[in-house]
């Protein structure tokens, strides 16, 4: 059954930021917009839901970032964590239009928290969302709404006809029903693929079906894959995701911020062998938390195990789960379901390796092992006082890296090298143009609101003309 | 006396809560839940009763149900409140017109109401109830002032006293530290009292009935709490006005008329807006546990300034008898339940935003250090 939907100025295809900054954008600009979220209304927003904030260039203090953050030392931020992975001409755009989107979010009912001045050092380079990033979909909905522009929840985008480098209908499923919608331009910001396992699965194997998904079960990719089948030019290494450890309790998917765990830097890292297999200490933790995923993602079974003991409980963030807590390591292994025998000898070893030394967990400090391998370069204490706690890992994939290529205007380009005629792109589904390795936190956000609001503009001039 | 259901539940969401932080801009929860990793029963009622119920971090939240971690901190918090509001009670005896609350409320207040009529019926004569009369003394005509003022003050101060106790208990019990509070914290929380600066998530208001804010709440409980104790200050000002030997009724330009009646008003217009708000609100976020609380005091302090300002509007006809009689069993109704009403809900709040500014004093101390 076919149930034509109309026809509008604009289609957005997402429910996220970047598209609800392209329907807002699109609107304003005169368009008619219909935007098509895939998730039932509770659900809106996909992987924004469960963002905190938005990378901004200033050159001077505001109400909500300190002191300046230039767009020289942005560039210089971003080439590092991407090690040159990166289209500079669109960074760079992406970098300067950051100063001014912040407030024209602000304008559209977003609101951020006053500026935290000391103690949190992200407080200079990004802004914090005032509530989190489901109060910024909700002020954009509410905002997209007061606009007019119509918005269809639980209805997913299964194929853009595209023909000749132009989108000439859109098909959809809604409550099992079929939708074809004619519109004269085109936004996807529908996201990237990380939670379709069976496609994680073409680059990881069976490894995959033990990965958790940190957010929206909806980001199946399944418009990203229509566009890339029918020659679209594809961006960003199709095998790499963002992927860091999180608590193996965690649900399947939308675990979000809470199943984050900041104690591997302070004990000791097993796997299912109850064998160490990589430095816990290499580097601040900000630094390195992105890469523990994959380690633990290589592990049989996927599945490692975070040892810390009582005077070590307090030095990282609470997280959602309780330790579980035995007040010996072989009891503690026991409980694990490890070789009691194996964790002892694993713990006996690297106690006798741990050099004395000043500890700091600020700082890369002097307490370290020697002798051993792996070895732990930094904040390396005996594992000595009872109860002994133990959080279990798996890897929790946030994002993934395949993307569309896009123009300055977010025009899709084609496999030829031709921009296509009126369908353009914004957020995770373009991101790795800009983004194509690494993290820099805050950055998804910036990507897809400013080129949210690009695309949704162009689209609207290309429609209007 | 306690449902440990509610408890855990609430050590459960906190728990979350704290692992996440997203909303720590919104109001004084958050900073004070981070200071903790864990969190004893008593600090759970602290907790419960500093959050103002604004409900914007359940519309915030990401895990609020239908999502499987079924975050839903205001409801919950409202729970445990039901629970610190039978808990602290004084004296304990007492506890339990917690319960079904909204219907305890309503019976004293009908009692109270039918045995003033029924006594001022019984005492006086028809025609010196129902008789037009004017000029100083005319309601001691009707209800003789020494019963009026002997009665008002008795169920008064015992009001006061339950308050107090259930001040010192909760004070006590929820895990306040025996440091003196110090002059400049109490300050801070009569400040936050009178500003309501913790309600309204970060300044946009409260969500009633959906993601949208609104500061009609705010204004609302302003025109309630600063209109109850206009209404008091009106019968303080003519207490002193009787001893000195100035008779009421009072002629409609003087400070007891004025007071009580531009009290009387927006107390009427806090109430009658406050039930609107409460019966339109998304249900999600609020604990039907104390529906009947709320309601049941929102109608007695509707009910005591509609029948004052009826009182003052009939004061010369014949009505005049039998409405003093209502108003004033409304009033003795109000005195009686205050300790035993959700009016406690600011007493508790009081007690701990002084803790919660204690707490604030202390982390800037240490951070400056």
């Amino acid at each position: 059954m076919t149930d034509p939907a109309g026809s509008y100025d604009v289609l957005v295809v997402g429910g996220g930021n970047a598209a609800l900054c392209a329907a807002i954008a699109a609107r304003e600009a005169g368009a008619s917009v219909l935007l098509l979220e895939h998730a039932p209304r509770d659900f809106r927003g996909g992987n924004s839901r469960h963002t905190r904030n938005f990378r901004a260039m200033h050159d001077a203090p505001t109400a909500t970032l300190t002191e300046v953050y230039r767009e020289d030392e942005y560039w210089d931020d971003l080439r590092r964590v991407t090690g040159g992975k990166t289209d500079e001409a669109l960074a760079r755009l992406t970098i300067r239009e950051s100063a001014r989107t912040l407030p024209w979010m602000e304008m559209r009912g977003v609101r951020f928290q006053p500026s935290l001045t000391g103690t949190l050092s992200l407080s200079r380079t990004n802004a914090f969302f005032l509530g989190g990033g489901k109060a910024l979909v909700n002020a954009f909905y509410r905002t997209a709404e007061r606009l007019g522009v119509a918005i269809r929840y639980d209805t997913e985008v299964v194929a853009l006809g595209l023909k000749s480098g132009i989108v000439e209908k859109v098909e959809a499923k809604s409550a099992g029903s079929s939708l074809t919608i004619s519109a004269k331009a085109v936004v996807v910001a529908s996201g990237g693929f990380q939670a379709n396992i069976e496609w994680l699965k073409e680059y990881w194997g069976p490894a995959a079906e033990n990965f958790l998904i940190r957010g929206t079960p909806y980001a199946q990719g399944r418009v990203l894959r229509n566009l890339l089948d029918q020659d679209v030019m594809p961006v960003g290494d199709p095998t790499q995701c963002h992927a860091v450890a999180i608590d193996a309790r965690a649900p399947k998917y939308d675990g979000g911020i809470v199943t984050r765990l900041d104690c591997l830097p302070f004990g000791i890292v097993v796997n299912r062998d109850a064998r160490r297999f990589y430095d816990e200490g290499e580097d601040l933790w900000p630094k390195r938390y992105a890469i523990w995923g994959r380690l633990v993602a290589q592990q049989p079974g996927q599945i490692a195990y975070c040892i810390v003991d009582a005077k070590m409980l307090r030095l990282f963030m609470p997280s959602m789960y309780p330790a579980i807590e035995a007040p010996a390591i072989g009891v503690l292994a026991a409980k694990l379901g490890l070789d009691p025998g194996a964790l002892e000898m694993t713990v006996r070893d690297f106690n006798a390796a741990v050099r004395p030394g000043t500890f700091n967990g600020k700082v890369l400090d002097d307490c370290r092992t020697e002798g051993l391998s792996p070895p732990k370069t930094h904040w390396a204490q005996r594992l000595d006082t009872p109860p002994f706690y133990a959080y279990p890992l798996r890897p929790g994939i946030t994002f993934t890296y395949l993307g569309v290529t896009v123009d300055g205007q977010g025009r899709v380009v084609m496999k030829d090298g031709k921009p296509t005629g009126n369908l353009f792109a914004a957020g995770e589904i373009m991101a790795g143009n800009i983004l194509g390795k690494g993290y820099l936190a805050g950055f998804g956000m910036t990507i897809g609101a400013v080129f949210g609001r690009i695309a949704g503009q162009e689209a609207a001039h290309h429609a209007q003309q | 006396m306690r449902s440990n259901e509610a408890v855990a539940e609430a050590r459960r969401v906190l728990e979350i809560c704290n692992a996440c932080r997203y909303c720590e801009g919104y109001c004084a929860v958050f900073p004070a839940m981070e200071l903790r990793r864990a969190f004893s029963d008593g600090e759970i009622d602290y907790l419960a009763n500093l959050c103002h119920d604004c409900r914007g971090c359940y519309y915030a939240c990401q895990f609020a149900p239908p999502h499987e971690f079924g975050i839903n901190l205001p409801k919950t918090f409202a729970q445990i409140r039901a629970e610190t509001y039978e808990q602290y009670a004084w004296p304990r005896a007492l506890a339990g017109l917690f319960r079904r609350n909204g219907l305890v409320v309503s019976l004293i207040t009908a009692v109270a109401i039918a045995a003033i009529l029924a006594l001022t019926m019984g005492l006086q004569a028809p025609e010196t109830l129902y008789r037009p009369r004017t000029g100083p003394g005319a309601f001691y005509a009707v209800i003789p002032h020494a019963t009026m003022a002997l009665v008002g003050t008795a169920t008064f101060a015992y009001a006061l006293l339950a308050l107090a106790m259930g001040f010192a208990r909760f004070w006590r019990e929820a895990g306040v530290s025996n440091q003196p509070a110090g002059l400049r914290n109490i300050a801070r929380a009569f400040g936050d009292v009178l500003t309501l600066r913790n309600l309204g998530g970060g300044g946009e208001g409260c969500n009633d009935r959906d993601e949208a804010f609104s500061q009609t709440r705010r204004w609302l409980h302003h025109a309630m709490f600063y209109g109850f104790f206009a209404c008091f200050a009106a019968t303080c000002v003519a207490t002193i006005d009787h001893y000195l030997g100035w008779i009421a009724p009072y002629p409609v330009l003087s400070a007891p008329v004025i007071l009580g009646t531009v009290g009387g008003v927006a107390l009427l217009v806090g109430t009658v807006g406050f039930l609107w708000v409460k019966l339109s609100a998304d249900p999600a976020p609020s604990a039907p546990e104390l529906y009947g609380a709320g309601t049941g005091l929102l109608v007695l302090l509707g009910l005591a300034s509609l029948t004052g300002l009826a009182l003052l509007a009939l004061r010369e006809t014949g009505a005049m008898g039998v409405l003093l009689a209502i108003h004033l069993g409304t009033v003795l109704a109000l005195f009686i339940v205050l300790p035993y009403s959700k009016f406690v809900h600011g007493i508790y709040r009081l007690a701990a935003l002084i803790r919660y500014a204690m707490e604030r004093s202390v982390s800037v101390a240490t951070e400056r250090e």
